[in-house]
C-alpha cells in the first residue's frame, strides 16, 4: 500500500524537481532516489504482509504474491533507471517530467497487482496507459514518435472503451464490481449458471486484456509504437509494464474466471496460436533489431498467455513470476546495447564483439534467454510456464507447436549472434559505453544466468 | 565429490581460459584437460575396483519445488566408456594442435572446455531436467566454435547443425516433460522415469518414442535426419570436428541407451523395425556416398554416418544374448578413438598441403612414412580388421543383428554386413589416395609427423592395438548392462 502512495507522491515530486533542479544530473539522481526508496518501501510492505493478506476498503487485497511481485518488478524498474537514466534525460528539454511519467506507470503497475475491485482494475490501466501514450510522443520533433502516440492514443482509447464495457456487462449480471464479494463469486461458479451478460463481458476484458498485452489479433500497434517511440522507453513499454497487465489479468482469470474456463479457454489458445505465429514469422523478416524486438515482445506474450491458459496451476502463477523477471530483465539487456549503436539493422552490429566484447557477451546472454537456452533463466521461464499446460493432460499439441515457434525465434535472435561475432565490420557507436554501464550490463548479465541455475530465487 | 570435479575442473578451467588471455591459454587448457583426463582415471580405477562408490555419485536438491535433483552418477559401464573418451580426447587433441594454433587462442580453448564439461554433464546426469540442461550447454560452445573457426560457408552450416538439434531437443523437452507429469510424486529422477515409463500403455509410448527418437536421431545422425552432418563437418575446424563426431553424436546414442529404451521399452519394440530399417538404409546410403567423394572430410563424415547407423541397429536389435547391445557400448568407445585419430591425420594433412581434396594428393608414404604408417593402422581400425579395436565390437553388433527378435533380422544383417565391406572399399581408396601414387607438387613438400603428433598418434595407435588384442578390457566394463 505505501508503495502506491509513494510512487503518486515522487511522481510529483519529480514534476516539481523539474521546476527547482537545473541541472539533468541532479534529476536523474532524484530519480534513482525515488526508484530506490519504492523498492525499500516494497520489501517493507512485504514483510508487513507476508503473514495475512490485508484489504484496503474493499478494494484492493495485498496478499504475499502480489507484494512479492511488487518487490521485483520495482526491481525490474530500477534495473532499467540504472541503465537508461542518461538515455532517458537525453530523449528531450522535460526530463524530469519523463521520470515523473515513469512513476505515475509504476503507480499503476502497483494498483494492478492489488485490485480486488473492477474499479481499481480499471483505474490501474489508465494510470498505467496514459503516461505512455505521453512517453511514445516525447521527441516532439520526431514525426515518427508523432505518429507511434498518436496511434498508441487511438488505439488504447478504444480498448479501454471495450474494457469498460465489458465491465458493466459483467455488473450487469452479478451486481457487483468486487470480484471477492459473494454475488460476484456465484455468478462464476459454473458456466451452466452463467448469464449470457457475463459471456461476453468476459470476451471483452479478454479482447481489452489482448490489446494491451499485443496478443494477435489485437497486437497492429505494437510494431509501429515500439519502433517510434524513443529508444529509452520502448524496453520500458515492452517489458515492465506489459508483466503487469499479465499479472493483473492472472488473477482475474484464475481467481474469478476459473471455473467458466471453458467459456474462454478456446479464445485465449486461439490468441496464443495467432500471436506466436505472426510473432516470430514476422520478426524473422525483419532488418532493424528495435523492429525485430517489437515483434519479439509479441512472441514473448505468446509464450506468457500460456499462463493465463492453464487455469489454476500453481506452475502458471511461478511461470509468470520468473517470466516477468527474465523477460524484462532479458530485453532491457539487448535494448541498452541497441540504443549504444548508430545503426539499429542487423548490419550496423557486424563486428561489435571485436570492438565492444562487453556489450555483445551481455547481449548473447540477453538473446540466449530470449530463445529458452538452459543455464539462462530463459530457459525455466519458459519451462514453468509450458509445463504448467502440459501438467493439465489435455491440449499437448499446443505445448509442441509453441516449441517449434520457439524454434524459430532462435533464427532471428542468433542472427543478431552471427552479426556480433561471426561478421566483420565497423559497429559505429552512438554513445561510448562508461565503465559503469559496462558493470551494470554484466550484473544484469549474471542476475540472468543465476536464475537459469536457480530460478527458485524468484518463487519468495 | 571426484564425480563433481569431473564437470568443474574443465567448466571453470574454460572460464578461466577466457580470462587468463592468449599467451597462457594453450598451457592452461593442455593442463586443464589433463587434470581432467587424471580425474577421470582415478574415477575409473575406483569404478573398476568397486571401491570409493560414494565418490561416483552425487546428489543435491536443486529445484525442489518442482522434484528436479543435481544428481550426477558413474553407476554402469557405457557411461565410464563415455567418460574415458571425452577425458582423453581432449588432451590428445589440444597437444596435437601445438603446430598450428587457431586464432584468439583464449576463445578457442574456453570454448573447448566448456563444451567438454558439457558434454560430460550429459553422460553422468541421472536427472532428467539435468539431462536436457547439459546437452543444450553442449551445444552453444560448438555452435560458437563452429561458426567461428573453419570454411568460408561455415557460418551458415553451423546454423543448419543449430537449427536442426535445437528442434529435435525442444520436442524432446515435451516428450520428457509428458512423462514428467505422470510419475505420482513429481519427480525428474532417472529411476522414477523408468519406472513411470514402462507403466504407460502402448497407444502413449509409442508417440512417445517418437517425441524423444527423433532429437537422439538427430544428433547421432541417423538417415533420413542426417543432412546437416557432412556439411558441418567439412565447414568446422578440424579439432571442432573431432569433438563433434567422436562425442557429441555418441550423445545421441548414448541418450537411447539411458533415456529411451528403459524408459520406453514398449514404444521402442513397437518401431523397432522401423528404426532398424532407416539405421540399415544409412549404412548403406552413407557407404556408397563415402565411395565417390572428393573431399577427405566429406569423405570421413559420411563413413562415420555409416558406423553409426550400424552401432544403432546393434543397440535396437533386442538380441537375446545381449552381444548387440555390448557391442555397440565397445564400438562408441572404439569408433571415438578410431575417428579422432583419422580427424587429427585429416587436419595434419590439411595443415600442411592447404587442401581438402583427394585428388590433389598422393605419394605421400614416399616422404612421410610415419604418417603413412598412422594412417594406414588407424584405418584399418576404421574397417574393422582383426586384431585392431574395431573389429571386436562390429563382430559383437553384427551377431547381435543376426540374432535380434526382429523377424526381418536376416535381410537386415546380410544388407549391414554389406556395409562392412562398402567401408574397405571407400577406406582403401582414401588410404590410396592420400599416401600412394605419384608425388605432386603440393605433396612433394611434406613434412612427416612433429614429435608431438607422433607421441599422440601412437598413443593412439597403442589403444587400437591393445584393445585388438586384449578386447577383455573393455569386455568387463560392459559385461553387466
Amino acid at each position: 500500500m505505501n508503495a502506491i502512495v509513494l510512487s503518486g507522491i515522487w511522481g510529483v515530486v519529480m514534476m516539481f524537481a523539474g521546476l527547482f533542479l537545473k541541472s539533468s544530473k541532479q534529476i536523474q539522481w532524484t530519480a534513482l532516489l525515488g526508484i530506490i526508496a519504492l523498492l525499500v518501501v516494497s520489501i517493507l510492505d512485504y514483510q508487513a504482509h507476508s503473514v495475512q493478506a490485508q484489504t484496503y476498503f474493499g478494494m484492493m487485497t495485498i496478499d504475499v504474491y502480489t507484494s512479492w511481485f511488487s518487490i521485483l518488478i520495482t526491481a525490474c524498474c530500477a534495473m532499467y533507471l540504472l541503465i537508461f537514466h542518461k538515455d532517458i534525460a537525453a530523449v528531450g528539454k522535460n526530463e524530469a517530467e519523463y521520470f515523473a511519467l515513469i512513476f505515475f506507470v509504476m503507480c499503476g503497475v502497483y494498483l494492478l497487482a492489488s485490485y480486488s475491485n473492477l474499479l481499481i482494475l480499471f483505474l490501474g490501466i489508465e494510470i498505467l496507459s496514459i503516461p505512455q501514450y505521453i512517453l511514445a510522443g516525447s521527441d516532439k520533433e520526431n514525426i515518427k514518435s508523432n505518429e507511434a502516440s498518436l496511434k498508441y492514443f487511438l488505439m488504447g482509447a478504444f480498448s479501454t472503451g471495450l474494457l469498460l464495457m465489458g465491465m458493466t456487462l459483467i455488473y450487469g449480471a452479478t451486481g457487483s464490481f468486487d470480484i471477492t464479494s459473494e454475488k460476484f463469486v456465484g455468478q462464476f461458479e459454473q458456466l451452466s449458471s452463467m448469464s449470457s451478460l457475463s459471456f461476453v463481458g468476459i470476451l471483452l476484458l479478454l479482447i481489452s486484456f489482448g490489446f494491451k498485452v499485443s496478443a494477435a489479433p489485437l497486437h497492429l500497434w505494437t510494431p509501429d509504437v515500439y519502433d517510434g517511440s524513443p529508444t529509452a522507453f520502448t524496453p520500458f513499454m515492452a517489458t515492465i509494464v506489459k508483466v503487469s497487465v499479465f499479472v493483473a489479468f492472472i488473477r482475474l482469470f484464475h481467481f474469478s474466471f476459473g471455473n467458466v474456463s471453458d467459456a474462454w479457454q478456446i479464445a485465449i489458445a486461439s490468441m496464443i496460436v495467432l500471436t506466436l505465429i505472426i510473432g516470430n514469422v514476422t520478426a524473422v523478416y525483419q532488418q532493424s533489431l528495435k523492429r525485430m524486438m517489437a515483434y519479439s515482445s509479441i512472441a514473448q506474450a505468446g509464450f506468457m498467455l500460456f499462463s493465463i491458459f492453464a487455469v489454476n496451476s500453481t506452475l502458471a502463477y511461478k511461470g509468470i513470476l520468473l517470466y516477468s523477471v527474465v523477460y524484462s530483465l532479458a530485453s532491457i539487456g539487448v535494448f541498452a546495447v541497441i540504443i549504444k549503436m548508430k545503426d539499429y539493422t542487423y548490419d550496423g552490429f557486424n563486428g561489435l564483439a571485436k570492438k565492444q566484447p562487453v556489450l555483445a557477451f551481455t547481449a548473447t546472454v540477453c538473446l540466449l534467454s530470449l530463445v529458452g537456452i538452459p543455464l539462462t533463466g530463459g530457459f525455466f521461464a519458459k519451462y514453468f510456464v509450458l509445463s504448467a499446460v502440459v501438467e493439465q493432460g489435455k491440449y499437448i499439441w499446443i505445448v509442441v507447436f509453441a516449441v517449434l515457434m520457439a524454434a524459430i525465434s532462435a533464427y532471428y535472435y542468433f542472427r543478431v549472434i552471427r552479426s556480433m561475432y561471426f561478421k566483420t565490420g565497423e559497429a559505429a557507436m552512438h554513445t561510448e559505453p562508461t565503465t559503469w554501464d559496462k558493470t551494470l550490463l554484466i550484473l544484469n548479465a549474471m542476475i540472468i544466468l543465476l536464475l537459469g541455475v536457480l530460478p527458485s530465487l524468484v518463487f519468495g | 565429490m571426484l564425480i563433481l570435479l569431473l564437470i568443474l575442473v574443465p567448466f571453470i578451467g574454460g572460464l578461466a581460459s577466457f580470462l587468463f588471455g592468449e599467451k597462457m591459454a594453450y598451457a592452461w587448457a593442455v593442463f586443464t584437460s589433463l587434470l581432467t583426463l587424471a580425474i577421470a582415471g582415478t574415477a575409473y580405477y575406483f569404478y573398476s575396483q568397486a571401491t570409493h562408490t560414494t565418490d561416483l555419485s552425487f546428489d543435491c536438491p536443486w529445484i525442489e519445488s518442482i522434484g528436479s535433483t543435481f544428481s550426477l552418477s558413474m553407476s554402469d559401464g557405457l557411461s565410464v566408456l563415455m567418460i574415458g573418451l571425452t577425458g582423453l580426447l581432449f588432451p590428445c587433441v589440444f597437444i596435437s594442435m601445438q603446430n598450428k594454433q587457431p586464432e584468439r587462442k583464449h576463445v578457442f580453448y574456453g570454448l573447448m572446455l566448456l563444451a567438454q564439461a558439457g558434454l560430460i554433464g550429459v553422460f553422468l546426469a541421472k536427472d532428467a531436467l539435468l539431462f536436457y540442461l547439459f546437452w543444450e550447454v553442449a551445444l552453444i560452445p560448438v555452435y560458437f566454435l563452429s561458426s567461428m573457426y573453419g570454411g568460408p560457408n561455415r557460418i551458415p552450416v553451423t546454423f543448419k547443425f543449430f537449427v536442426y538439434t535445437f528442434v529435435g531437443s525442444l520436442v524432446m523437452l515435451v516428450a520428457l516433460l509428458i512423462i514428467y507429469n505422470h510419475t505420482p510424486v513429481h519427480s525428474f529422477s532417472w529411476d522414477a522415469f523408468v519406472s513411470v515409463g514402462r507403466s504407460l500403455p502402448e497407444a502413449d509410448q509409442s508417440w512417445l518414442f517418437w517425441m524423444l527418437f527423433i532429437a537422439f536421431a538427430i544428433k547421432m545422425p541417423v538417415f533420413p535426419f542426417h543432412t546437416w552432418q557432412p556439411d558441418a563437418y567439412e565447414q568446422s575446424a578440424t579439432p571442432v570436428t573431432v569433438v563433434l563426431s567422436a562425442i557429441m553424436v555418441k550423445m545421441g546414442l548414448f541418450a537411447v541407451v539411458r533415456w529411451l529404451l528403459p524408459i520406453i521399452p514398449l514404444g521402442s519394440i513397437h518401431w523397432m523395425n522401423v528404426v532398424l530399417l532407416l539405421c540399415i538404409i544409412g549404412v548403406v546410403y552413407a557407404s556408397c556416398m563415402a565411395m565417390v567423394q572428393t573431399n577427405i572430410k566429406r569423405l570421413i563424415a559420411y563413413s562415420s554416418i555409416a558406423h553409426i547407423g550400424l552401432m544403432c541397429a546393434a543397440i535396437f536389435s533386442y538380441s537375446n544374448n545381449l552381444l548387440g547391445v555390448q557391442g555397440a557400448y565397445i564400438q562408441m568407445f572404439n569408433h571415438g578413438i578410431n575417428i579422432m585419430g583419422l580427424w587429427i591425420l585429416v587436419s595434419i594433412v590439411e595443415n600442411r598441403l592447404g587442401t581438402q581434396d583427394l585428388r590433389e594428393m598422393g605419394g605421400i608414404a614416399k616422404i612421410a612414412p610415419r604418417f603413412t604408417i598412422a594412417l594406414v593402422l588407424i584405418s584399418l581400425a576404421n574397417i574393422a580388421l582383426p586384431l585392431t579395436n574395431g573389429f571386436v565390437g562390429e563382430f559383437m553388433m553384427l551377431n547381435g543383428l543376426f540374432n535380434s527378435i526382429s523377424t526381418y533380422r536376416m535381410v537386415f544383417t546380410i544388407i549391414a554386413g554389406l556395409g562392412v565391406i562398402l567401408s574397405a572399399v571407400y577406406t582403401l581408396g582414401m588410404i590410396q589416395k592420400v599416401a600412394y601414387g605419384e608425388l605432386n607438387e603440393k605433396t612433394a613438400s611434406m613434412k612427416d609427423l612433429t614429435m608431438n603428433e607422433w607421441i599422440i598418434l601412437l598413443v593412439i595407435m597403442g589403444i587400437i592395438l591393445f584393445l585388438g588384442f586384449y578386447p577383455n578390457a573393455l569386455m568387463l566394463l560392459v559385461d553387466t548392462p
